[in-house]
């Protein structure tokens, strides 16, 4: 039996980062999958290192582009943990907001990412014509349509102003009324159906034993969300619910985001609603923090983040340890991809929306037999691009 | 030789009207694909622009491939298109035409698609081997509905092989007109989208997949007669279905513009069917083409035979 390498990166239309995976394919029917990161050199947990705590948050904020305050949202939950930190009502409220408003913006892209993977490029431009407006609400909210820079340790950095709240309501329901309609012209495309229903199935096994997160876990079966098992910020002060469907195919990982933007947008008008009565101020002022550890979790657009802070009472973290969603949902293509064709395997690699920056890392490399030499990165990488280069000869 | 087959197979209807007709049609497709997603569009010239400027570019040509091959499976395939063009052009606008050109028609077409397989496996490039094999099968998969909704027209005009009789036999009634005109029409249709590699049958080429799969390592002006080649079959199947089904073109008149109306509507409808539709797997390809198309058509020329 031939067996054919199909290689999928470092750099493909697949792929928006540089990610590699090897697809053993037997014909067109994938037999085994092999991934390798660390395609990119990141070196965000040692930057942050070397920052206050303050301009960390920043730092964090530019891990990814797409989940932008999931992570600051954590890395404050995380050092406000050292010293329980507590934060005023109305900052709970816009940070829920903002996280809320993230995550809808996050699943209408990858909704259009997936239409243009499966070559449906028209859903692509409508859904992320349909996004806009959410980033104009960030834009009134605050100043600017990505990397909003909202979070604070104590609270949140700017207040929404309360004349633009009926605004804001406007356009919530301007975006409401638009997704319905795509949802329901996805939800009734007998084409769309055929193609995704049943491709990469992740069962629920599967997903337990892979430590699968997010939207990923939940259109498997497995009822797992911290806003709901950890509620922090505003999650417990408002009414929602979390998305579970069994088959956890393609289709029903697109159903559960799909549907997971109505329940944003109803969190999104809660507390917007709130924002109107609820008066105070957005910040406590923090001076300092003490030696101790923190932990922050928060459910992002793909999963669950999660941020470990060690402090030693002075104004910078001793180390700042970042899990993202991605780092554990990509290792399940090795479950849902084996034995399908190659056409839905590679639905199935978009469809846990992986986002490979959060999950690089940047790697230290230390001789076994000399504990104290370090070798640089930049030298291994360099020797490499040599020994490449006499081989091309 | 005389000068006017010259005229014809070079300039018009041939290789000179088909390329500027299809790269006008496929800024119209291009233009009206951006105004369904919300977008601007290219500006009207920009498909000449991109051909002129790869026919300007390196042509790199891969070490392990098969260069022959390689190199000249484009150039075939554009004669092929451009003589195909010509075939349908001279019945269509001056009534001549030879016994059973439909049936080189079909050939010509095949080897078309035989182009595209050779050209692709030249290579040895992964994901051309992957897309050229899917194009083996998607030949598998429409051709039979192909032929079988030639013969409606073929069996309706009297059994007549010959296009400039299957256009006289439409002068009373086009064939569209009839039961089994319209499904093999729409079949037509299909087989249409299916041949000329769009969604939702763009499974050779898929881009996200496969990197375009057969073209991959096309590059300059090769990969600009591949693109012409796409282009020119903007007009050569719409032109064919005009024939076959539709009464041809006439201009006399007000005729003229219902004959430019024609053609636009049917590129309209391959541009419709195109944008609203995601890609298929190449089973689900082979399985709507045999289960459904193929038996559809079988009916059309049952009907057809009883003169429905």
């Amino acid at each position: 039996m031939d067996k054919n390498v199909i290689p999928v990166g470092p750099y493909h239309p697949l792929l928006e980062e540089a990610e590699y995976f090897t697809l053993q394919v037997d014909g067109e029917t994938v037999v085994d999958i092999d991934l390798e990161i660390g395609w990119m050199h990141r070196g965000h947990e040692f930057m942050s290192e070397s920052k206050t705590f303050t301009q960390s948050l920043y730092l964090v904020e530019r891990i990814c582009g797409i989940c932008s305050t999931s992570h600051p949202i954590a890395a404050v939950h995380a050092m406000e943990d050292v010293d329980n930190i507590e934060i005023p009502l109305r900052a709970r409220y816009i940070r829920t907001l903002v996280g809320e408003l993230e995550r809808i913006h996050s699943h209408l892209l990858w909704l259009g990412l997936a239409g243009h993977f499966i070559g449906y490029d028209t859903l692509w431009m409508w859904a992320w014509k349909y996004r806009e407006p959410v980033l104009q609400m960030f834009e009134i909210i605050s100043g600017n349509r990505n990397h909003y820079g909202m979070m604070r340790i104590g609270g949140v950095a700017r207040d929404v102003d309360p004349s633009k709240i009926s605004k804001l309501m406007d356009i919530m329901d301007e975006i409401e009324k638009k997704i319905e309609m795509i949802a329901k012209a996805a939800n009734d495309d007998p084409v769309l159906k055929s193609r995704l229903k049943g491709v990469g199935v992740l069962t629920k096994k599967d997903a337990i034993d892979f430590c699968a997160v997010g939207p990923t876990a939940r259109a498997s079966g497995v009822p797992i969300d911290v806003r709901k098992d950890e509620p922090r910020d505003a999650y417990d002060l408002v009414d929602f619910n979390i998305i579970v469907t069994e088959n956890g195919d393609v289709f029903d990982k697109t159903v559960v985001r799909l549907l997971e933007i109505f329940e944003s947008i109803k969190i999104c008008k809660q507390c917007l609603e709130k924002l109107k009565t609820v008066n105070g101020g957005i910040r406590n002022n923090v001076k300092e923090i003490s030696a101790g550890e923190g932990i922050g979790r928060y459910e992002a657009p793909r999963g669950e983040v999660f941020h470990y802070v060690r402090t030693d009472g002075t104004n910078r973290p001793v180390r700042h340890k970042v899990r993202a969603p991605s780092y554990v949902n990509i290792p399940t293509f090795k479950a849902s991809c084996k034995g399908i064709p190659l056409a839905d395997a590679l639905i199935t690699l978009a469809a846990v929306d992986p986002c490979y920056c959060c999950t690089e890392r940047s790697i230290k490399i230390i001789d076994k037999n000399n504990e104290s030499r370090k070798i640089d990165l930049l030298k291994l990488s360099r020797e490499k691009t040599e020994q490449i280069r006499r081989e091309m000869k | 030789m005389n000068f006017e087959l010259f005229f014809y197979l070079l300039v018009f209807p041939g290789f000179l009207f088909t390329a500027i007709l299809g790269l006008t049609v496929g800024w119209v497709d291009r233009k009206v694909s951006a105004r369904f997603q919300y977008r601007v569009g290219p500006p009207f010239l920009q498909n000449f622009n991109d051909f002129f400027k790869l026919l300007g570019k390196e042509t790199i040509v891969v070490k392990d491939s098969v260069k022959s091959m390689f190199v000249i499976a484009p150039f075939v395939s554009f004669a092929m298109l451009a003589l195909v063009s010509t075939i349908i052009g001279t019945s269509l606008f001056f009534n001549i035409s030879f016994g059973g050109d439909l049936i080189v028609i079909m050939y010509l077409l095949m080897i078309f698609s035989v182009m595209v397989v050779i050209g692709g496996s030249s290579t040895g490039n992964v994901y051309s081997s992957i897309g050229f094999g899917r194009e083996i099968k998607l030949l598998l998969a429409d051709e039979l509905a192909f032929i079988l909704v030639l013969l409606v027209p073929i069996i309706k005009s009297g059994y007549q092989i010959n296009l400039e009789n299957i256009l006289t036999a439409q002068v009373n009634g086009m064939f569209i007109n009839s039961a089994s005109g319209i499904i093999a029409f729409i079949i037509g249709l299909l087989c249409i989208q299916a041949k000329m590699t769009l969604p939702p049958f763009q499974i050779p080429e898929a881009e996200t997949e496969i990197v375009e799969g057969p073209f991959m390592e096309y590059s300059g002006p090769l990969l600009a007669f591949w693109k012409l080649n796409h282009f020119m079959m903007y007009v050569i199947f719409p032109f064919l279905l005009v024939l076959l089904f539709w009464g041809g073109f006439s201009f006399n008149g007000i005729d003229i513009l219902w004959s430019v109306l024609k053609y636009l509507l049917i590129v309209v409808l391959m541009i419709i069917i195109k944008n609203t539709n995601p890609r298929v797997r190449i089973d689900t390809a082979l399985s709507f083409f045999w289960k459904y198309a193929t038996p559809l058509t079988l009916i059309a020329i049952v009907l057809a035979v009883f003169g429905y």
